[in-house]
């Protein structure tokens, strides 16, 4: 039952997501794209998209995999499933864990869990990097390519622009624009 | 029966708002909605506000999502709680539903394709922005750094099951922590 695998795996996701932002992509990249509801390009897309409209990652990204799997009833039960793990948590902690942030026991993971997650967004950029640049593989023909190096040149000019803390939508615009050019003029 | 239905509806509408006019997700929502749960409507203080925050660190899901579900509880139990979290991420699920439509048409026009051959670059670029940040924010210490070594190779090399590292960072961090506090208190 689609909805149901939809339902759980974004429930997974959901519940697994600590960090906030890009926290769990390598979870989101592996979930969505080995179940075949969403390849490796359409995934980093989808991230331009997410970051151009209102809502968190997570939850944009359960919405729109559920549509493309399943139509409305498919984005229902993917953003459900992200939505309701952390839902769950947050009522017990607001009921019956006043303390929750002082605890040592929570402190203690969490001392684990933000280091796990620098390590574990870096796999990702890693797998991310591999789909940018030279997603046909490596050889000497596709890195003299045209697409190659103009998609290094977008990447070292929007890495630093990144870092000069523009804006992500003025990045994504940038991007858009310089690949149309590339994509065209050679 | 009448005046909780009322709060009902402003929870609903207000986190609506929050929900459609914030972009650049997560913490971005957090002034807005000091604004108008604590401010405007005083359904918490200042205080719970960064409270949530802090306790948001530490728990499954979006920032954005936890505080609306922890305002909507506090503000008006369990029904408060739905009705907030539905406000706040509603707006998104409709816009997003709503690209998913019509990315399927544009999809196979070339200049879009060239358009998102850039924006990929782009994006590698933030997540990469994103990653410094998360590990800037990280605990840093011998035991730290291991994590973010192992998870690292964990994930991107032996690829293994995300969920699993998670885990035994978790406890990993648990454990470092605990020892450090018992060599302390001698």
């Amino acid at each position: 039952m689609i909805l149901l695998e939809l339902f759980l795996t974004f429930f997974k996701i959901g519940a697994f997501t600590f960090g906030g932002g890009y926290a769990m992509l390598p979870l989101v990249q592996r979930e969505v794209a080995e179940r075949g509801w969403l390849d490796a390009e359409s995934i980093i897309n989808f991230i331009a998209i997410s970051e151009s409209t209102p809502g968190p990652f997570a939850v944009n990204i359960a919405t729109y995999v559920g549509s493309q799997v399943a139509g409305i009833p498919g984005a229902i039960c993917a953003t459900s499933g992200v939505v309701i793990p952390s839902f769950i948590v947050i009522l017990l902690v607001a009921k019956f864990f006043m303390q929750f942030r002082e605890n040592r026991i929570v402190k203690g993971c969490m001392s684990g869990l933000k280091p796990a997650v620098v390590g574990l967004i870096g796999s990702a950029v890693l797998s991310m990097a591999l789909t940018v640049f030279v997603p046909t593989g490596f050889s000497m023909e596709t890195m003299s390519s045209a697409a190659f190096i103009s998609s290094v040149c977008i990447f070292i000019l929007m890495t630093v622009l990144a870092f000069k803390k523009v804006h992500p939508i003025v990045i994504i615009i940038l991007s858009a624009l310089i690949g149309i050019a590339c994509g065209y003029l050679f | 029966m009448k005046d909780k239905m009322l709060i009902y509806l402003q929870l609903f509408l207000t986190f609506m708002k929050i929900g459609a006019f914030t972009f650049g997700g997560g913490y971005a929502m957090i002034p807005l909605i000091q604004k108008e749960a604590s401010e405007k409507h005083k359904w918490v203080t200042d205080a719970d506000i960064l409270e949530i925050v802090a306790i948001a660190e530490s728990t499954p899901g979006p920032i954005a999502i936890n505080a609306a579900t922890f305002v909507g509880y506090r503000t008006a139990g369990f029904w408060g709680a739905l009705v907030s979290t539905v406000g706040i991420v509603l707006p998104s699920f409709l816009i997003i539903l709503l690209i998913s439509y019509v990315m399927q048409e544009f999809q196979h026009i070339e200049a879009v394709r060239y358009a998102f051959s850039g924006i990929r670059a782009g994006v590698l670029a933030l997540i990469i922005k994103a990653l410094w940040s998360m590990y800037r924010k990280s605990p840093k210490g011998a035991v730290a750094y291991f994590i973010m070594g192992a998870s690292f190779v964990l994930a991107a090399f032996l690829k293994m099951n995300i969920l699993i590292v998670i885990v035994f960072c978790a406890v990993l961090g648990l454990t470092a922590s605990l020892i450090a506090s018992g060599r302390d208190k001698k």
